[in-house]
């Protein structure tokens, strides 16, 4: 196990690398150090000396990527490059561009955006699996094809709209939660509620699709027509047996996206003013905040990786195919 | 026979699919009847609509295309064709049974197979007073043979081997307390010595608990072994019935007629088999006369236009009867001559096979090929699978070695070893006198000219966007053989022509095909850069018993214009009694017996040799056959029994046996066996 893992986050490294480079690349092909000081100088009245002393300041003073002038000899060390991306790999992301220190705003900000994502996930799971096999149960009649076709309309349907939508109905008409903002403790609960649901509703279309073609593909196996010859009910043919087979790809599906869920949703979160990730970032990529922006890159992808391991280790875990085949 | 008790009735059952804009009458009018504790088998070859027949008894047809859409299925006098869904529940695993073909997919892989014996019985309430559900599913264990039941109950499927898991299928039949047990080719997937335990089961089964089987199969000699009564179904109609002894004397339909005389075996050694021209009509067609009249030696011209009915053979009962014109009294006239006259005329024999000289063509010495076992997620190497083991074998130019034994047993990678698809861990492979296992890639490329290889599964093996003039070129354009391309064209259409395949389909797709067609395109590519010895791997395991007989006499003409050699890899011994020369009879990667065909096959001497043949079902019903049955299943290869491998399973085996892996003992110039028991002399 020890000797997998050591060899999956070395394979893991030439990744982080790559996307570090390419997200400092792109970052510096739309605005350049200078830029940077004047967005964060003011656009008026801003003399070629403030900017040098800001680039100065937050360590932009450097070229990019190759240093041939470097005072202490080491061209690419003495990098704008090296200083600020490399430090990332010891999860040191160093300090925001006001001045705050980033680490210090995750630990803070990851619970609201836990607060939404986990319940999100657990109520989607729920609601999108019964879709889905109620759909399956009802296969080839109109119940299904209606099912499909609402499915396919709320998959077509821009998930604005139904952040929108779903505060313009529920708060401002309704008046039933507050229309965005966030609290601590048992109040954030009036806050989340509407969020929960709007992130719900805006998966339900592909989900239950994708859900409902893992059912089907597992009813038309052999095993399900043994289990319909013992005199079984379509009930427990379904629940007993068809489930727990589909419950692998969709479950194993989900593991991949677990450590993600710190990360937040950029949009709802924004949206529905929440202090979560998801708005950092956000407002980090608003103020060209480019230490946080690598800093939120950087961890959304040691997350991706961490949730392909996962899923490897849970197929182990849950199909007894594998979790026996070696012993 | 009056006082049998009938339990199914099926009358005149229709079950179409709907699809593609077109109905396909898989099952078109079939009645029968099926009696208290009896053997009823239906026999077909692929795709007549046995299974289709099978379901729908259940009525488990797949919905939504399949429909039954006329007919009636009593129980007992009850229609089950109108029972509600939920009543009809009440009768699939209680009082009708079924087990299906594939035992690997046919079992829930995440669920133990205890539940899944448990669940028929609690459905069906069959538990006996304070008997748990746990204590049930041992029982059934036990009764199916299943080795150390209390282990097996909370194993899953795939710890279990084929003959295991067909096993576990049967005991959930059994859970119900069945009247009928529906068994859909229940041994198909099965090795013939697994196959024998298992139908030897069902018979023993039978005995003890008096229900009917109703047994689903294409193999004659299953239905010998097996059926008291035997129906023969042709593209979605039965087109005869009888009892099994008037059926094996004498069949009456022309086509269960030609089923007999295509099957092969060493009474016909000397000449070609024969053939049922054509193929199966499609099911989708209107039927104006015989569905079997393109194909009939016997047809007239009435054939065509009427379509037959049933003609009962009154003195056997209203049952026993064909479906063909020429037992009709309103067409009799026209057949004069008794069919079996005509048939003998027509199966004349062949020139016997010429001996060629005797020109060692390949020699293979202490062949090894050894997997390393990696495990875990890691890919740590923890053993090796000795698939070959120090396998010896000498082809001469022009003949054909049958290489013989049961799946698992190393055949297909003694193979692969010999075409250095596979580089052998050890050992040496000769082939006119050029040493192949230390070739260089590209000298051993050109090489490839003199083997070839066709495959099982004759599609799988051609890429299905190429034209068959494109695959057949391909090997000539590597191997620059056949000349510039004028004359590789030229070339194309004689290949197709020597296989039986006329010029024209050159430019047709492989799944425009039927699967022994198939199997001759891959004969014309194989032969297309001339090779000197052709692999054939399992060739006709894949086709039915008439297409398997074009397919061997095909081989066997080229043999003797080519002086092609062949390496025959089967399981199929009837097929080796027909076309081998030799035979290598292989166990847990070695050679335990080999000889000459007669040799091996009349004297058979290794414990396993002698296993194996006898398990194979006979097509004669009177012979007097005792099958000696093996314990047990074959071993691991990575972890193979200590001194003779065949010593767990081998009724001789002695204190000896244990010591030391037998060296191979010569009792004539030609005939070794590696066994204890016997001294070389
Ligand atoms: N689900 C289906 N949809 C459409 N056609 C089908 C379906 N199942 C079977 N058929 C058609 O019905 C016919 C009979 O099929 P069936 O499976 O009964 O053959 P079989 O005699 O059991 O053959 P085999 O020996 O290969 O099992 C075939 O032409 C087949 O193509
Ligand atoms: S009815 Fe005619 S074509 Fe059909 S099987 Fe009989 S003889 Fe042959
Ligand atoms: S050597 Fe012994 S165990 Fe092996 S086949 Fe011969 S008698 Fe049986
Ligand atoms: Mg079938």
């Amino acid at each position: 196990m020890l000797a997998y893992l050591v060899r999956r986050i070395l394979y893991a490294l030439p990744i982080l690398i790559g996307v570090n480079l390419l997200t400092f690349a792109l970052f510096f092909v739309v605005n350049k150090p200078d830029d940077m000081a004047r967005m964060h100088l003011g656009v008026k009245h801003v003399t070629p000396a403030a900017i040098e002393r800001w680039k100065q300041e937050h360590g932009y003073d450097k070229p990019l990527f190759y240093n041939p002038a470097s005072e202490t000899g080491n061209a690419f060390t003495d990098t704008i490059f090296f200083t600020k991306s490399v430090r990332l790999f010891i999860f040191d992301f160093g300090n925001a561009d006001d001045g705050r220190n980033i680490t210090y705003d995750i630990t803070q900000r990851m619970w609201p955006s836990l607060a939404i994502a986990i319940p999100t996930l657990l109520v989607g799971l729920l609601v999108y699996i019964t879709f889905a096999m109620t759909l399956a149960f009802f296969r080839a009649t109109y119940i299904d094809y209606a099912g499909v076709i609402l499915a396919v309309v709320l998959m077509s349907i821009s998930g604005l709209f139904y952040i929108i939508g779903g505060q313009y109905l529920v708060s401002k008409l309704l008046h039933l939660v507050p229309i965005s903002g966030y609290a601590t403790g048992l109040t954030a609960i009036k806050f989340l509620i509407l969020p929960v649901l709007i992130g719900v509703i805006g998966s339900i279309g592909s989900n239950s699709r994708w859900y409902r073609t893992i059912f089907l593909e597992e009813i038309n196996k052999d095993y399900v027509r043994t289990a319909r010859a013992k005199g079984l009910s379509e009930r427990v043919v379904l629940f007993k047996h068809v489930l727990k087979n589909a419950l692998i790809p969709i479950l194993t599906g989900i593991v991949v996206i677990l450590p993600m869920l710190f990360m937040g949703n950029l949009i709802l979160e924004s949206f529905f003013g929440v202090p979560g990730l998801g708005s950092y970032t956000i407002d980090a990529i608003r103020q060209q905040d480019f230490a946080i922006v690598r800093a939120m890159v950087f961890l959304g992808s040691v997350l991706y990786i961490i949730g392909l391991i996962l899923t490897d280790i849970s197929y182990t875990i849950v199909d007894p195919r594998i979790r026996l085949g070696g012993s | 026979m009056a006082e049998q008790t009938q339990i199914l009735k099926v009358e005149n059952l229709h079950t179409w699919f709907r699809g593609d804009g077109r109905i396909a009458r898989a099952v078109d009018g079939v009645s029968f009847t099926i009696n208290k504790g009896e053997t009823f088998a239906l026999l077909g070859e692929s795709g007549c609509g046995k299974s289709v027949t099978s379901l729908s008894i259940m009525r488990l047809v797949p919905e939504p295309g399949g429909k039954i859409v006329q007919g009636r299925v009593n129980l007992h006098g009850q229609d089950l064709l109108q029972l509600p869904e939920t009543q009809m529940r009440d009768v699939r695993g209680s009082r009708i049974a079924m087990i299906f073909q594939e035992p690997m997919t046919s079992l829930n892989p995440v669920l133990k197979i205890g539940e899944q014996i448990e669940e028929t019985a609690v459905r069906h309430k069959t538990l006996k007073e304070g008997q748990t559900a746990r204590q049930k599913a041992i029982e059934l264990l036990n009764a199916v043979g299943l080795p150390d039941a209390q282990r097996r109950y909370s194993e899953y499927p795939h710890q279990l081997s084929g003959g295991m898991k067909q096993r576990v299928m049967i005991a959930i039949a059994l859970a119900g307390d069945p009247e009928l047990l529906i068994a859909d080719e229940p041994t198909t997937a099965l090795d013939v010595t697994i196959q024998s335990q298992v139908l030897q089961l069902l018979r023993e089964l039978q005995g003890e608990t008096h229900m009917a089987v109703m047994l689903i199969t294409h193999d004659l000699g299953v239905v010998a072994e097996m059926a008291d009564r035997v129906a023969v179904m042709y593209a979605g109609q039965i087109v005869e019935q009888a009892d099994r002894e008037t059926f094996f004397k004498a069949p009456k339909h022309p086509y269960s007629i030609k089923l007999f005389e295509s099957l092969p075996n060493r009474t016909k050694r000397n000449q070609r088999l024969a053939v049922i021209q054509g193929s199966v009509p499609s099911l989708a067609t209107e039927f104006k006369g015989c569905r079997f009249e393109p194909r009939c030696q016997f047809a007239i011209e009435d054939c065509k236009n009427n379509v037959p009915v049933w003609q009962s053979f009154d003195e056997l009962g209203e049952e026993t009867g064909v479906l063909c014109h020429r037992f009709d009294p309103r067409f009799e006239s026209q057949f004069s001559e008794p069919v079996q006259k005509i048939f003998d005329a027509v199966a004349q024999s062949d020139d016997p096979v010429t001996t060629r000289g005797f020109k060692e063509l390949l020699k293979v010495n202490e062949l090894k090929v050894h997997f390393p076992i990696q495990k875990g997620l890691f890919k740590r190497t923890v053993g090796h699978v000795r698939a070959v083991d120090g396998v010896s074998i000498d082809i001469p130019q022009g003949k054909t070695l049958a290489l013989v034994g049961e799946s698992g047993c190393g055949k297909t990678t003694v193979g692969k070893g010999i075409l250095q698809l596979i580089s052998p861990t050890a050992g040496s492979v000769n082939l006119d006198n050029e040493e192949l296992t230390n070739l260089a890639k590209h000298q051993m490329r050109q090489r490839r000219k003199d083997i070839q290889i066709i495959f099982q599964d004759p599609f799988s093996s051609m890429n299905p966007r190429m034209m068959v003039a494109d695959i057949i070129e391909e090997g000539m354009v590597a191997q620059r053989v056949g000349g510039d391309k004028q004359k590789r064209q030229t070339r194309i259409d004689e290949l197709l022509n020597q296989v039986g395949l006329s010029p024209e389909v050159k430019y047709r797709y492989p799944h425009e095909f039927s699967g022994g067609q198939r199997q001759r395109i891959c004969i014309a590519r194989a032969l297309a850069v001339e090779p000197k010895l052709i692999i054939c791997d399992e060739p006709t395991s894949a086709l039915d018993v008439s297409v398997q007989a074009q397919i061997l006499n095909l081989l066997k003409e080229l043999q003797d214009k080519f002086g092609l050699a062949y390496l025959f890899i089967t399981h199929n011994l009837s097929v080796v009694e027909y076309l081998a020369h030799n035979v290598a009879v292989m166990y847990l990667g070695r050679i335990v017996e080999t000889g000459t065909v007669e040799e091996v096959l009349e004297n058979p001497l290794h414990p396993y040799t002698k296993a194996l043949l006898s398990a194979v079902p006979q097509v004669d019903i009177d012979s007097e056959r005792k099958v000696i049955r093996l314990r047990g299943e074959l071993p691991s290869p990575a972890n193979p029994p200590v001194g003779c491998h065949f010593n767990p399973r081998c009724a001789k085996a002695w204190q000896e046996c244990r010591n030391g892996y037998p060296s191979a003992r010569s009792v004539s110039p030609t005939h070794s066996v590696r066994c204890y028991l016997y001294q070389e002399n």
